[in-house]
């Protein structure tokens, strides 16, 4: 049965305490790609927003509906997947079509989203804590967030590195490590306030 | 990368040290981080992604004039999760208390960008039997980066190594190795090393990023 958490708790704690990237490790390849750039990791934050919200109420649905009455659960990885490809390609359509300058800001980031582990590990978390689907929506909704003001705190760290001196192994990607790791703890301090697995 | 070197000593080196998957190439971090607090869990998990990478760098070369271009990723995917779906059975079934530790993490082998890029890389345009090669050394390489990370996590954390105590009792864990920011510490003072490594010794060293 759906565990008895607050709406507001489990938006709360999947933006901070349980941030899907800093503690959960979910979405770090396109992460520590994108976060060069401040305007592409915005770009893709908001496309992740939309499409972890999305994604995970119709795995919701379709896990519920067609999966279980079929005794099918095994084929999750599969189905999860493409559900999430034809979510992102639907998306792209319509974006294309409403508005052309929300296509060019959001466009080329979209097709990255479907290989992101977050969107995938989001429906799989979903699946294990059996989330009602109102609470997968706000956990969809609330991860996407919280990876968006990850990436955008990290994007904006970097520039101010990005011109300091340091060792030759260090740079780039070991510097970028750490810092993610100074950030991670800044997320955890959340912890105190409330935990929601 | 290049995929100039076609000998499988070559090919092992590249994947294990000049071109590792992890700290060169900062690919598959996602799985990489969540699963390294306990040894067991880690060789577990990454015993699973050498599997997965060997057979479907194998599956992808013999069937690669099967597939139409337009479709490949689509293609490889469905190759990857359908062996990803034969690790989480034998998981659930042999070992469930490890399956339960790891959680979404199994799954989450599909999205492992690793395996994707050995496919897209090297199996499009190489004989089986060396992709197979090549698919193991970078899941092997995966796993030694893994595997070092949880050596320091666990003996640290827990004062204890695949479960068992072997640091004395008076030993005070450092929580800090428990949560996820040490994950990240760790793999960027490896990332260090390596790179640093690789410099005094003269390597070209390929940017990650």
């Amino acid at each position: 049965m759906a565990p008895d958490i607050p709406m507001f708790s489990l938006f709360f704690a999947s933006i901070f305490t349980s941030n899907i990237l800093l503690a959960n490790f979910l979405g770090m390849c396109s992460f520590i790609a994108i976060s060069k750039d401040i305007n592409s990791s915005n770009g893709l934050g908001m496309a992740v927003v939309v499409v972890l919200t999305f994604t995970a109420s119709i795995n919701w649905v379709v896990l519920n509906y067609v999966l279980i009455p079929l005794d099918l659960v095994y084929l999750r990885f599969i189905i999860f997947i493409i559900v999430i490809a034809s979510v992102v390609q639907m998306l792209e359509m319509i974006i294309d079509r409403v508005s052309q300058t929300l296509y060019l800001n959001l466009g080329i980031f979209l097709p990255l989203i479907t290989v992101n582990c977050a969107i995938l590990g989001v429906s799989l978390f979903m699946e294990i804590r059996q989330y009602s689907f109102l609470q997968s929506a706000v956990f969809g909704l609330g991860s996407g967030l919280g990876w968006w003001l990850a990436i955008m705190a990290l994007a904006a760290i970097r520039k101010k590195t990005e011109k300091s001196k340091v060792s030759a192994g260090l740079q780039g990607a070991g510097l970028t490590f750490i810092t993610i790791g100074f950030m991670a703890m800044a997320f955890i301090g959340f912890t105190g306030l409330l935990q929601v697995q | 990368m290049s995929d100039s070197a076609k000998q499988p000593g070559q090919i092992l080196k590249q994947n294990m040290w000049t071109a590792n998957p992890i700290f060169m190439q900062i690919l598959g971090i996602c799985s990489a981080l969540a699963v390294t607090n306990l040894l067991s869990n880690t060789m577990i998990m990454t015993l699973g992604v050498v599997f997965v990478t060997g057979m479907s760098n194998l599956t992808v070369a013999i069937i690669k004039s099967l597939i139409p271009r337009k479709v490949r990723m689509v293609v490889q995917t469905l190759i990857i999760a359908f062996y990803v779906i034969i690790v989480d059975i034998v998981l659930r079934a042999y070992l469930p208390e490890i399956s339960r530790n790891l959680g979404p993490y199994v799954g989450l082998i599909i999205t492992n960008c690793i395996i994707m890029g050995r496919a897209e890389a090297f199996a499009q345009s190489n004989p089986p039997l060396l992709s197979l090669w090549d698919g193991i050394t970078s899941g092997m390489g995966y796993m030694g980066v893994l595997l070092s990370i949880a050596l320091v996590r666990e003996l640290l954390g827990f004062g204890a190594l695949f479960g068992f105590q072997v640091l004395p009792a008076g030993f005070e864990p450092w929580i800090i190795m428990v949560m996820p920011p040490s994950a990240f510490f760790l793999i960027g003072v490896i990332t260090w090393g390596g790179k640093y490594l690789m410099h005094r010794q003269g390597e070209p060293v390929l940017e990650g990023e």
